[in-house]
């Protein structure tokens, strides 16, 4: 993408395009990969409750996979995941490993 | 038609504000400027205004609101004085760097510590590199003036900045002189109908304020800001001279006072410089050359007509209300130097510090530095650059 000049900017960086969030993929930011486990998934939701940013998708209203293009990596959804019987649903990966 | 009234310099700004009308204002009360908010919060109570008034808990929190308001789309406008200003830095660089026309009329104080209520720019001086407008005034009649082509100089679409009209502590905020009205339509049809620019609440058209900008585009934002300060110039001489058309009045990027012809002069703000002019008058009858420039836009400077308005003279002492701690000079010698400094034939400058804390300032202090200037004319000798007057050893 070509950055714009200084003469080319919106006056005191005003942000005119309503929801142009989608264009900043904040999915490399991450350092912790979250992995969902299906087996170990009740279909409870919090996950996408607490998500701060989209990243779980729901389809027919049920849980699918990650948007690991825009998912930081909080760890808020394996966090709040009660799981099944103990298990986790959500479990936090190191992104080196 | 005009209506000459006996009113104090803050009893002109509160009634200019009240012409004004401004759609928002949040304030809080500091001395010697809580005087114009105390009547501009009555015009409020009594109708005179339509002004929505927001009464908060500090000036940092003041600013913040005037800032919503005037993201959200409003004519705004606040008023305050020395610890207050200080109080408002973090927000003035939001105000300026967002882009938002708020207007302020600054009642100069000297800061803290040790604390004192009275006249001094270290005020102004603290925030002269905000990004504000910056338009200073002698008596009553321009602190009025001052903050009504304010309005139009900020609102301007080529610039969109926010103004501070600085007037001096008590000297002038609390003294009655002769000062001219303009009808209140008058007003109205000067400053016109407030324009919003990309206004918050324009909910057919979301627009995001604030955003963080990184170093891909920084720079470029801080080189567009820069650019708009070179236009403010213009906008302002454009400003006084629809003033002149209502008012009689003329208004200038600064005031020379029998500066044409003069070998020595004087560089003085505000108040000090009625009591300039007058020993100059004096100097002038005994066949001696002095003038005087006052600045009246101070930010952004206008090095270049300044320097012009002052390259003939020999010498030149610069009277400051402030000093620039750091070893430095008084901030308006820095800026007069500036403006000089690309001149191979240029004045002799000096540098005095005067009425710090509401000390007075008298016409004896003037002619002082009128006898050392036509001394320094002579010899072109120079004792010391820059000291203190009116103080005790
Ligand atoms: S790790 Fe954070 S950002 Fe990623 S899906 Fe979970 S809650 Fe959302
Ligand atoms: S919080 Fe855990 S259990 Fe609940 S839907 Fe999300 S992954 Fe499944």
């Amino acid at each position: 993408m070509k950055l714009k000049g200084w003469g080319e900017l919106t006056p005191g960086a005003v942000i005119l395009e309503a929801g142009n969030a989608v264009e900043f993929k904040t999915g490399s930011w991450r350092s912790f990969r979250p992995i969902w486990k299906e087996e170990n998934c009740i279909q409870c939701l919090f996950c996408w409750l607490y998500c701060p940013d989209m990243a779980i998708k729901v389809k027919d209203g049920k849980r699918a996979e990650f948007d690991y293009d825009y998912c930081k990596g909080c760890g808020t959804c394996a966090l709040e995941c009660p799981g099944k019987k103990g298990q986790k649903a959500i479990v936090m990966v190191e992104e080196a490993k | 038609m005009a209506k000459t009234v006996a009113a104090t310099g803050n009893e002109a700004v509160a009634n200019a504000l009240r012409q004004v009308n401004p759609d928002v204002s949040a304030a809080y009360p500091i001395t010697p400027a809580t005087d114009i908010m105390q009547r501009f919060t009555s015009f409020v109570s009594n109708g005179k205004v339509k002004t929505e008034m927001i009464l908060v808990e500090s000036e940092h929190s003041a600013m913040s609101a005037c800032i919503g308001a005037s993201a959200a789309g409003g004519r705004v406008m606040t008023v305050t004085s020395s610890q207050g200003l200080a109080l408002m830095w973090e927000m003035l660089f939001i105000a300026s760097g967002l882009r938002l026309p708020i207007v302020m009329p600054v009642v100069n104080r000297a800061l803290s510590a040790p604390l004192n209520i009275h006249c001094d720019h270290s005020d102004a001086m603290g925030a002269r590199d905000s990004g504000w407008i910056q338009l200073w005034s002698e008596n009553g009649q321009e602190a009025y003036d001052n903050t009504i082509q304010a309005f139009l100089i900020g609102e301007h679409m080529d610039i969109r900045l926010p103004v501070m009209v600085c007037m001096d502590g008590f000297i002038i905020s609390h003294s009655i002189e002769r000062i001219e009205y303009l009808e209140d339509n008058e007003v109205k049809n000067f400053i016109g109908e407030f324009r919003q620019l990309n206004p918050l609440l324009d909910i057919e058209h979301p627009v995001s304020y604030g955003p963080l900008i990184l170093p891909d585009y920084y720079m470029e934002f801080r080189k567009a800001q820069d650019e708009v300060e070179s236009k403010v110039f213009r906008v302002v001489l454009d400003a006084a001279k629809d003033f002149e058309k209502i008012s009689g009045r003329k208004y200038g990027l600064f005031e020379t006072y029998r500066l044409d012809d003069a070998e020595i002069g004087l560089v003085i703000l505000n108040s000090a410089a009625g009591t300039s002019k007058d020993v100059i008058d004096e100097f002038r009858n005994r066949g001696i050359k002095a003038g005087l420039l006052k600045p009246r836009l101070y930010r952004p400077f206008p090095y270049k007509e300044t320097g012009e308005a002052l390259k003939h003279l020999k010498a030149v002492c610069v009277l400051d209300r402030a000093d620039a701690f750091g070893g430095s000079y008084g901030p308006l010698f820095i800026d007069i130097s500036t403006s000089l400094y690309t001149y191979s034939k240029k004045p002799i400058l000096i540098n005095k510090i005067y009425g710090l804390g509401g000390r007075d300032y008298l016409p004896e202090h003037a002619e002082l530095v009128l006898n050392e200037l036509t001394e320094i004319a002579k010899t072109e000798k120079v004792k010391t650059i820059k000291e203190y007057i009116g103080v005790r050893g």
